[in-house]
């Protein structure tokens, strides 16, 4: 109970650093935000006014107090560059693509690492076992915005399976969704799936050299059903650690490849707002992005529990 | 394209070196080598033919890239076998494959000014030539490599945006070593408030995606390379100091650090004259993975037009130009320098790897 309250009392503590440093950007910001709001060319008052609209003149600590405590209420301000749109509605409307898009890449991952880390452990040293060695790490060398061109190439130019860049929301029909997001999808999936194989691969050569193993292979049991039922859950703690540091990279390539195929996620929101220099929108989609981040990486140090029970006492 | 071509060649490879520990020492294994010298010259030489003759004399498209990549295969298989046979068995071709690669991409990014190379960013000097735009690749033409959709010859950008990717990201691995390496070995030392301190702080910049880190940063920053380094030394700093503590917390319990602070030492020479060696080490190997991370971060950026601008180049606003309207008729803008990109992280992970393996134990298994 000590260990979870400690936890609990460092992530408040991780969180407040983050939306710190997130409002300190504007302080950095080397051109002045009433600059590019109202255009260059007006009397040096019309900005003095903009600047105490915007509150820029209030004690910075008083002013991240104020845009803390709205945005606990989830006001996150409105975006300084035309059309001028509420943050937090712009941030409604994207985040249920980016979080299809992730969570598809995610599972697709595991529906391809795992099957192809257990043959490839089960034939540890064979053919096979290098191939997918020599692949994965082939994969892993493949920044993902050149994944996504090489499958666009081939899927989109030269065999015209797919169209680009079009999207459609779950409400127009789940098939017409996921024939939209396969692509994108897949793209995001590739590295983690490369990364996850070789993790587990290298985990579950160690639990198949365990007594127990040995014992259910000597009762008749079928490889499948070793490797499922009894290799699978121990060999996967490492996959679990990593995938709180995959997921950070999985949003990154999400955010690519949002742009790349022109999705209206939260990628290309916040790589608009990046481009435009409209920060209280670069502002908003960071934290937002940073809390989920940070909130999932503690459900995963927690989930530890619930798979090995040694891990519970400690 | 470029990712398949590596697992047919390490499969070679392996497949070798299965082979050679299968025949029982004594003399019969050095009559099988010997043979395996001459078939492998000459497979190599078969090899060099194909690939020559595919450049020289085969229309220029896809039939003749597939051409020269069996080519590749082929003289990888001969050079492995020739080399094995002069060196022995345990002659890795791959890692110095990796090595040669890097070397020559470092010396044509140092010897960029003064080598022979067209014009790689003067649009108006590209017009006065009258180099064609988006020019195929074709070693009989001047543009080597092709030009891209402005005239300027790739393979002088490919060059030009090896010394950009470079210099940006060994620089923020350099800043990543000295600062985490110290604020870690710090940290593990004194452990108590300086480690719960350090610990959160490394937290907080974990807490951010690396991508979104650097896209907030972009926004604030002015995109040269002295910004970009800075900012992809964030990335590269919470995992060196994470490193650098748990290596100096494993050290700091040992007898020779003990033997040393009974004879009076003081924490400052522990940590540098102690435990400093042995934390630098595994560090130093860890950052060839940190270094290839940080091109692909890099090139991400530039990729989204949020890095280095054009037209000055580097891989990623280089690929970015290709993939427009253009890249149905002209996949090679991409390709090429996705293809010296892909090469590059390749080599930096393959080496990385092998480093790990040599020097940080704790890593051996992965």
């Amino acid at each position: 109970m000590r260990k979870f309250l400690r936890t609990v009392l460092e992530l408040l503590a991780v969180l407040l650093l983050v939306s710190f440093g997130t409002f300190m950007l504007v302080s950095l910001l080397p051109n002045d935000p009433a600059v590019i709001i109202l255009g260059e060319g007006h009397p040096p008052e019309a900005y003095e006014a903009k600047r105490q609209e915007l509150g820029l003149n209030d004690p910075l600590f008083s002013r991240y107090a104020d845009w803390l405590g709205s945005a606990l209420q989830g006001d996150l301000g409105k975006s300084i560059v035309p059309p001028y749109s509420v943050v937090s509605d712009r941030i409604a409307a994207a985040l249920p693509v980016s979080v299809q898009l992730a969570v598809m890449g995610m599972v697709l991952a595991m529906l391809i690492a795992v099957p192809l880390a257990m043959w490839s452990a089960y034939n540890e040293g064979g053919r096979i076992d290098r191939v997918v060695s020599a692949g994965t790490f082939a994969v892993l060398s493949v920044p993902s915005f050149l994944a996504g061109l090489l499958l666009i190439m081939v899927f989109v130019n030269y065999l015209g399976w797919f169209p680009r860049a079009e999207w459609s929301r779950l409400s127009e029909g789940l098939g017409k969704n996921l024939f939209h997001a396969a692509l994108p999808a897949v793209t995001i999936s590739l590295m983690e799936a490369a990364t996850f194989t070789r993790i587990l691969r290298n985990d579950l050569i160690t639990t198949l050299q365990e007594d127990y193993i040995l014992a259910a292979k000597a009762k008749g049991m079928s490889p499948v059903h070793v490797l499922i039922s009894d290799a699978l859950r121990p060999s996967s703690f490492s996959l679990i650690t990593v995938m709180g540091i995959a997921l950070g990279r999985l949003i990154g390539s999400t955010v690519i490849v949002e742009y790349l195929f022109a999705l209206p996620g939260m990628g290309s929101l916040v790589i608009g707002a990046a481009d435009t220099g409209d920060y209280t929108m670069v502002q908003g989609t960071v934290l937002v992005i940073a809390v989920i981040y940070v909130l999932i990486n503690a459900l995963v140090d927690l989930s530890y529990g619930f798979l090995d029970p040694r891990t519970r006492r400690a | 394209m470029s990712q398949t071509t590596p697992s047919p060649e390490s499969e070679a490879t392996e497949v070798v070196v299965a082979d050679e520990s299968m025949t029982p020492p004594g003399d019969i294994p050095k009559v099988k080598r010997k043979g395996s010298l001459g078939i492998g010259i000459a497979v190599a030489v078969v090899g060099l033919l194909i690939i020559l003759g595919a450049l020289i004399s085969m229309p220029i498209g896809w039939l003749q890239l597939l051409v020269f990549l069996i080519g590749c295969a082929v003289m990888w298989w001969g050079v492995d076998r020739a080399l094995k046979w002069v060196f022995g068995p345990s002659f890795d071709l791959m890692t110095w494959a990796c090595v040669t690669w890097l070397g020559i991409l470092i010396l044509a990014a140092i010897l960029a000014p003064v080598l022979p190379l067209q014009e790689h960013a003067d649009l108006a000097k590209a017009l006065q030539d009258g180099t064609r735009p988006m020019r195929r690749p074709d070693v009989l033409s001047a543009n080597l490599l092709g030009t891209n959709n402005f005239g300027l010859d790739l393979l002088a950008r490919v060059i030009h945006g090896a010394r950009a990717s470079l210099v940006v990201a060994l620089l923020a691995v350099l800043i990543g070593i000295v600062l985490g390496g110290t604020i870690g070995m710090l940290a593990g030392f004194f452990r108590k408030t300086t480690d719960t301190v350090v610990g959160i702080l490394t937290n907080a910049l974990l807490a951010i995606p690396p991508l979104i880190l650097l896209i907030a940063l972009a926004t604030v920053l002015e995109p040269n390379m002295r910004n970009l380094s800075f900012a992809l030394s964030l990335l590269a700093l919470p995992s060196m100091v994470r490193m650098a503590r748990a290596n100096t917390m494993t050290f700091a319990q040992r007898e020779f650090v003990l033997a040393a602070r009974a004879m009076g030492a003081t924490n400052g020479r522990l940590m540098l004259r102690e435990i400093m060696p042995n934390v630098l080490l595994p560090l130093l190997s860890y950052s060839m993975v940190v270094v290839s991370a940080l091109i692909v971060a890099e090139s991400s950026l530039s990729f989204l037009g949020l890095g280095i601008q054009p037209p000055q180049p580097s891989w990623g606003n280089m690929i970015s130009e290709g993939e427009g309207t253009t890249f149905r008729e002209h996949p090679h803008i991409v390709l090429v320098p996705g293809a010296v990109l892909f090469l590059t992280v390749f080599s930096f992970n393959m080496l990385g790897e092998r480093a790990r393996k040599l020097w940080d134990p704790r890593q051996a298994k992965l």
